[in-house]
C-alpha cells in the first residue's frame, strides 16, 4: 500500500528553500506557486511500455534470442584465490576439432581492461599463461563448441595447472591501495576540545549481491567486416563499445552493441557486461559463429561483481545538546582483485560519509584497497549504503548516550539551506533534510510510537525481560521496535564525472511524422523506456505515447552516458527537455504559430525529416577538484527519510520487518507509480541488506552462491511499505528531477538496526543482523543485564572531554 | 548446462515395478529436488528418470483404523487444504505451509521428501516424532518400515533401489501433543536451520508427561530422535526446572555443524531455546 503526501498548500514550508521561481516541469499543474510543485506530469502515468510483453513472455531476453547456427560459450576459471597459472593442458584423447580454445594469447588487441576511460586499466580479459591468478573463479581460458554436449565434454578435457601463492583477504592487511581520499574541513582538534563528549566505533559490512532476476548474458555475432555485433544484458552499451574497440583492435564502426530485454541489474550490469562481451566475442571471431555465454546463477554469482564490504571507523565530539562538532571518519572499501569501480564508488562513500548533517570541523580519510577476492563493482547506493549505516548508528548512539530523542538528534544536526559541506559545498537549493524527516515523523508519530517502547523498558518489560543465558527462552518471546534514519544521496556522478561522458541525447522527427528519443540509457526494469518520452512528449506539448523509444542500439543512438548514478531522469532527462524545445522550436517557427502538437506530422510531410540534440554543459557551482576533493561533487542532493518497525523473535533472534515508511525528495516526481516502485524494490533490497543478505566468503570463494543459499527476503518477507513522495524541484534541470532509485537502499538498513537495538537494546554494527548474531547480542548482553546495563556488540567508549 | 536424462512413465504400479526390476531409475514426482540436479550444476544428474505422475493410486489421505494414511504422490497444498488433516493431525498441515513456498507445495510430495533424504527436510523430524511407518515397495513386494528405521546415514534411506515409497501410515493418539517449528532464515523459500517436533501424551493426572518423541532436523546428517532428551522429559511435568534440564540435555545431545546455512553455535542454542520455550508454553508459566 502506498500513499502521497496530502496536497496542502503549506507542506513543503518547513523546508528553509526562500520563495523562488517556480521550476515548471513543461506542463506540469502547479499547485503551490512559489513554494513547491506538488503537481506530476501526469497523476498515474501511462503503463510501463515493455510491461505487457514481460507479462504474457513475448519480452526477448539475450536467451530467447534465436541465432540459426550459435556456438555455445564457456568460461574455464581458476579454483585458487591467488595463484600462478602454469599451464592449461587439453586432453589428447579428446577430439579438439570442433571446438575453439582462446587464451590471453589469441588477444588481438588490449589484454587489460578497465571499468570505465580514466580508470587504470588491469582487468586481463584472460590471465596469461605465467601470470598472476588473482582471484576465485577468474576467467583463464575461453572455449565453444557447437552444442551444449560437447562443450560440456570439452570443459571436462581441460585441465588447469596453478602454483598456489599468499592470497590477501582482510582490507586491513592489504597493502595495495587502489585509490585514497583525505577531506579536511575546519579545525578537528579544537573541534574535539569544545566537546562535550566523545564516542568512537566501528563498523562493518560484508557483500552484497545484486541477484537481478536474469543472470549475465550476452551474444557475440561476426560481422563481415571482421566487426562483431554482442547483443546482450546489459545496462551501459557505450562501456561495452569501447571495450570491444579495445580488446578486439576494431573501429568504432566494427564494434556494435545492443541492449536485449535485461531482466533487472542493480549496478551488477554496470561494468561486467564489458568482460562478458569480451569473451563472447573473442569466441565468435575465431569460430566465426555467433557464440552465445549464458551464465548460470551459480557461475554469475561466483565471477561477478558484488557490493563494496566496508570497515567504517566514526570518532565524534558533540555537545550536551546534541550538536556535532567534530566528526573524524575513517572508510576502507574492499576492492577485492582489480580496481574496475572502486575509485567511483570510493568518491561517493567519502562525500557521504559525514551524513546529511552540518558539522564544522570534519576529517574524513577513505581509501579502497585490493584483496584476493572477485573485484567487487556497482551496486544500487553505490558506496553510501557503506557510510550511511555507520553515521546513522553512530548518531543513535550519541543520542542514547546523551538522552537525546534520534528524532531530535537529527532535527538539530540535518543540513539546512545555506550550510557548507565538508567539500566546501554550499547547500544553496533543494535541501529537503529536515523536510523528508518531518514527514517520515509525522506519518509514524514517531515520538509516540517510541514513547510505548520506552515505556515497556521502564516497567521492567523492556531490555532486561529479553536477555537470556544462550540454553533458555526469555520471559518474552519476541519484541518489537521503532528505527529512523536519514540520508543524502549527491544526484548523477561523483566530481567531474559528467564533464568526461559529455552526453548528448537526440529527439528526432522523421519523414514519416514519428517523433523519436535517440538516448543510449537502458530499461532494465526501472522505467526509463517509460520516463523518457513523457519528459519529452511533455516539453513537445503531445501525448506521450507518441513519442517512441529507439531501441539501444550504438548503431542508432549517441551516447547519452551510463543508465547508473540515479542519473537518468536528471540529467538524461534534463538534456532531453532542451532537445526537445529546440524541436518544438523550430517546427513551431516553420508553421506559422502553430503549435508543435497540431503542426508536426505536417512538418514532417512538408519538410522532411528534424534532429535536434542536446549536450551536456557544466552546472553552475564550484567546479570540484579531483585531487583535492572540494569543490560541489553533485549539482544538487536528494533526501531521504525511513522509519522501520521490527518483531525480533528472542527465542531464535530472527527479525521481521513489519512496516516501513519511506520519504523521499527526488525533486520532481516523474512517474508516481514507478516511483513508488523504486521506493519498494530498493526498500527490500536494504532489508536484505540489513538482516540476511550475507555473502560467506571462504578462501576468496563465496560459499553460498545458489538462489537457496544467498538468501534475500521473499514477497512474504515483505513489510508493508508505505512511500510518501516529497518534492523539492533541483533548478538546475528544466523539468526539476532529481535522482530517485538509490535513496531508498541507503536509508533501510540504518533504520532497521536502529528498531532492533529500540525493540532488544543491542548495537548491531556489523551488517547484516543475521538471526546469529542477534542471537548471539541477546545472550551477551544477558551477561552484561547482570552487572546493569544493557550490553554492546561495538567498540564504543563513551568519554569526557579529552 | 541442463541434461535430458530419458524418462518412462509407468501407467500403474505394476509397470513401474516390472521397469525398476531391469534397472535403477531416479523416480520423479513434483520434481522440486530433482529438477535442480537436471540444471547440470550440483551434484551429478540422474542417468534414468522415472515418471511417477500417473500413478493415482500413491495419492490421497484416508483416515481408517486410527491411523491416517497420506500417499506418497500427495502433495503439501493437498495436505494443507486437506479436511481430514485439519481435524485429525492438524501440526501435519502446519508442517506442509512450511514448506519451500506455494509453488514448492503445489509440486513438492509428502514421498518425496521422505525419499530424498535431505537432513534438512522438512516434514522428515514431524514423522519421526509421530511414529510414522513408511510403507515402500517394489518387484519383490511390499514392507513397512518405521520412521526411525527409515534414514540409515547421510542422504541415504532403507529403500532398495528397485523400491518406492508408496504411502505412510501415522497413528493417531487421543491424548497425544505435538509441536512443530521450523527454523528458517526468511519466511518462505528456506531450506530450515533447525527443524523441531515434540510429541508427548498427558500419562496421569499430575500432569507428567509420558511417551515423549522428540525429533529434529538440520542438527546431523540425517533427521534424528533426540533420545536422551526424550529419556529426560520421560515422566517430567512442564516446570522451569524441567525446561533448563532438557535444554541442557539437547544441547549436549546434538553435534550440529557449522556450514552455509548456520553455525553449530547457532543451531544448538535455537534447538535449546525452543525446546525450553515449548515447555514453558505448555507448562503455562
Amino acid at each position: 500500500m502506498t500513499s502521497r503526501t496530502p496536497d496542502r498548500p503549506g507542506a513543503l514550508s518547513t523546508v528553509a528553500t526562500p520563495p523562488r521561481p517556480a521550476v515548471r516541469p513543461a506542463e506540469a499543474v502547479i499547485i503551490a506557486p512559489g513554494i513547491a510543485v506538488r503537481g506530476h506530469l501526469i497523476t498515474r502515468g501511462p503503463i510501463r511500455r515493455e510491461g505487457p510483453a514481460k507479462l504474457t513472455g513475448d519480452a526477448q531476453y539475450a536467451d530467447d534470442l534465436v541465432f540459426p547456427g550459435a556456438w555455445y560459450g564457456a568460461t574455464i576459471r581458476s579454483n585458487l584465490a591467488r595463484a600462478r597459472f602454469l599451464a592449461l593442458e587439453l586432453d589428447p584423447g579428446f577430439d579438439w576439432s570442433n571446438v575453439v580454445v582462446i587464451t590471453a594469447a589469441d588477444i588481438p588487441g588490449e589484454p587489460l581492461m578497465g571499468a570505465v576511460k580514466g580508470l587504470t586499466p588491469d582487468q586481463p580479459v584472460l590471465v596469461p599463461l605465467g601470470g598472476e591468478i588473482q582471484h576465485h573463479s577468474e576467467p583463464l581460458a575461453l572455449i565453444a563448441a557447437p552444442d551444449r554436449r560437447t562443450l560440456r565434454a570439452a570443459r571436462r578435457g581441460v585441465t588447469v595447472r596453478t602454483e598456489p601463492l599468499p592470497p590477501v583477504f582482510d582490507p586491513l592487511d592489504s597493502d595495495k591501495v587502489f585509490v585514497s581520499h583525505d577531506v579536511v574541513a575546519g579545525d578537528l582538534a579544537a573541534g574535539f576540545a569544545a566537546a562535550d563528549m566523545v564516542l568512537e566505533g566501528e563498523y562493518r559490512m560484508g557483500h552484497q549481491e545484486q541477484l537481478y532476476i536474469e543472470n549475465q548474458a550476452m551474444i557475440a555475432v561476426p560481422t563481415e567486416d571482421g566487426g562483431v555485433t554482442v547483443h546482450g544484458s546489459l545496462q551501459c552499451p557505450y562501456y561495452v563499445h569501447p571495450a570491444l574497440m579495445r580488446a578486439l583492435a576494431i573501429d568504432a564502426r566494427q564494434a556494435r552493441v545492443v541492449q536485449a530485454e535485461t531482466g533487472g541489474g542493480f549496478g551488477g550490469k554496470e561494468e561486467y557486461p564489458s568482460l562478458l562481451a569480451v569473451h563472447a566475442s573473442l569466441l565468435a571471431l575465431k569460430c566465426r559463429k555467433p557464440v552465445r555465454m549464458i551464465y548460470e546463477r551459480h557461475e554469475d554469482i561466483a565471477a561477478t561483481t558484488k557490493r563494496h564490504p566496508a570497515v567504517v571507523r566514526h570518532r565524534t565530539g558533540v555537545l550536551r545538546d546534541g550538536t556535532l562538532v567534530a566528526q573524524e571518519i575513517e572508510v576502507i572499501l574492499d576492492g577485492g582483485a582489480y580496481c574496475t569501480l572502486s575509485p567511483v564508488v570510493l568518491g561517493r562513500s567519502t562525500t557521504h560519509a559525514g551524513g546529511p548533517y552540518r558539522c564544522p570541523n570534519v576529517r574524513i580519510t577513505s581509501r579502497a584497497v585490493r584483496t584476493n577476492t572477485p573485484p567487487n563493482g556497482a551496486f544500487r547506493g553505490f558506496g553510501a549504503p557503506q557510510v550511511i549505516f555507520p553515521v546513522e548508528t553512530h548518531l543513535n548512539r550519541i543520542a542514547e548516550a546523551l538522552g537525546i530523542s534520534p528524532l531530535e538528534i537529527r532535527r538539530r544536526n540535518v543540513y539546512r539551506l545555506g550550510d557548507v559541506t565538508p567539500t566546501g559545498q554550499v547547500l544553496s537549493s533543494s535541501v529537503a533534510g529536515l523536510e523528508v524527516l518531518e514527514r517520515a515523523a509525522e506519518a509514524v508519530d514517531f515520538d509516540a510510537a517510541r514513547a510505548v517502547t520506552q515505556q515497556a523498558r521502564l516497567t521492567g518489560q523492556g531490555w532486561d525481560s529479553v536477555a537470556t543465558s544462550p540454553l533458555r527462552s526469555p520471559d518474552r518471546p519476541s519484541a518489537s521496535g521503532i528505527g529512523i534514519a536519514l540520508a543524502w544521496h549527491g544526484c548523477g556522478f561523483t566530481g567531474s564525472g559528467e564533464l568526461r561522458y559529455n552526453s548528448i541525447v537526440t529527439i528526432e522527427l522523421d519523414a514519416t511524422g514519428q517523433v523519436r528519443v535517440l538516448a543510449a540509457n537502458t530499461e532494465m526494469g526501472q522505467g526509463t523506456r517509460t520516463i523518457l518520452p513523457m519528459i519529452a512528449a511533455q516539453a513537445l506539448g503531445i501525448p506521450s505515447d507518441e513519442v517512441e523509444y529507439a531501441p539501444q542500439d550504438t548503431a542508432l543512438v549517441p551516447n547519452s552516458g551510463p543508465t547508473v548514478a540515479s542519473r537518468t531522469a536528471t540529467i538524461v532527462g534534463g538534456l532531453l527537455v532542451n532537445a526537445a524545445r529546440q524541436l518544438r522550436a523550430e517546427v513551431e517557427a516553420r508553421s506559422g504559430g502553430r503549435s508543435f502538437a497540431k503542426a508536426y506530422r505536417e512538418d514532417a510531410a512538408r519538410h522532411g525529416p528534424s534532429r535536434a540534440s542536446a549536450q551536456y554543459q557544466p552546472f553552475p557551482g564550484q567546479p570540484f577538484d579531483e585531487r583535492a576533493f572540494t569543490g560541489d561533487p553533485y549539482p544538487a542532493w536528494g533526501w531521504a527519510a525511513c522509519v522501520a518497525r521490527v518483531d525480533v523473535d528472542l527465542d531464535t533472534g530472527e527479525v521481521a520487518v513489519r512496516d516501513v515508511v519511506a520519504v523521499d525528495d527526488a525533486g520532481v516526481v516523474v512517474h508516481p507509480i514507478l516511483a513508488e516502485g523504486q521506493v519498494e524494490g530498493g526498500t527490500l533490497q536494504a532489508i536484505g541488506y540489513a538482516t540476511i543478505e550475507e555473502m560467506k566468503v571462504q578462501d576468496g570463494r563465496y560459499l553460498n552462491d545458489r538462489l537457496a543459499t544467498y538468501l534475500i527476503p521473499t514477497a512474504v518477507d515483505a513489510p508493508r511499505i508505505t512511500a510518501i513522495m516529497v518534492e523539492s524541484p533541483f533548478d538546475g534541470v528544466p523539468h526539476g528531477a532529481k535522482g530517485l532509485g538509490e535513496m531508498p537502499m541507503d536509508v533501510g538498513a540504518p533504520a532497521v538496526i536502529a528498531a532492533i537495538h529500540d525493540a532488544t537494546g543491542i548495537w548491531i554494527d556489523r551488517l547484516p543482523a543475521t538471526p546469529e548474531r542477534v542471537l548471539a547480542g541477546l545472550t551477551a548482553s544477558a551477561g552484561a543485564n547482570e552487572s546493569g546495563r544493557p550490553g554492546s556488540g561495538g567498540h564504543d567508549r563513551p568519554g569526557g572531554r579529552p | 548446462m541442463p541434461v535430458e536424462p530419458p524418462v518412462e512413465t509407468p501407467r500403474d504400479l505394476p509397470e513401474a515395478f516390472r521397469l525398476l526390476a531391469l534397472a535403477p531409475r531416479t523416480p520423479i514426482a513434483g520434481g522440486t529436488d530433482l529438477m535442480v540436479r537436471i540444471t547440470g550444476e550440483i551434484g551429478s544428474p540422474p542417468d534414468q528418470v522415472l515418471d511417477l505422475s500417473r500413478l493415482d493410486e500413491l495419492r490421497g489421505i484416508a483416515l481408517a483404523g486410527g491411523q491416517l494414511t497420506v500417499g506418497a504422490l500427495t502433495t503439501y497444498a493437498e495436505i494443507r487444504r486437506s479436511g481430514l488433516v485439519a481435524r485429525s493431525l492438524p501440526v501435519l498441515a502446519e508442517a506442509a505451509a512450511t514448506v519451500g513456498a506455494v509453488q514448492i507445495q503445489n509440486r513438492g510430495t509428502l514421498g518425496g521428501n521422505i525419499a530424498n533424504a535431505s537432513p534438512a527436510g522438512d516434514t522428515l523430524p514431524l514423522l519421526l516424532a509421530l511414529e510414522a511407518v513408511i510403507e515402500v515397495g517394489g518387484p519383490r513386494g511390499e514392507r513397512s518400515i518405521p520412521a526411525d528405521q527409515f534414514w540409515i546415514a547421510y542422504r541415504t534411506t532403507a529403500l532398495a533401489p528397485d523400491e518406492l515409497v508408496l504411502r505412510v501410515r501415522i497413528p493417531l493418539v487421543e491424548a497425544r501433543q505435538v509441536r512443530f517449528r521450523k527454523v528458517g532464515t526468511r519466511r518462505a523459500q528456506a531450506i530450515s536451520k533447525v527443524v523441531l517436533a515434540l510429541a508427548w501424551e498427558q500419562a496421569d493426572r499430575k500432569d507428567r508427561w509420558g511417551h515423549v518423541r522428540l525429533a529434529l532436523g538440520s542438527v546431523a546428517d540425517r533427521p534424528i530422535r533426540a533420545r536422551s532428551t526424550e529419556l529426560y522429559l520421560e515422566g517430567s511435568r512442564a516446570t522451569l526446572e524441567t525446561a533448563d534440564g532438557a535444554a541442557e540435555t539437547v544441547a549436549a545431545e546434538i553435534r550440529p555443524i557449522d556450514d552455509v546455512r548456520s553455525t553449530a553455535d547457532y543451531r544448538r542454542q535455537v534447538t535449546a531455546r525452543i525446546l525450553h520455550r515449548i515447555i514453558r508454553d505448555a507448562g503455562g508459566w
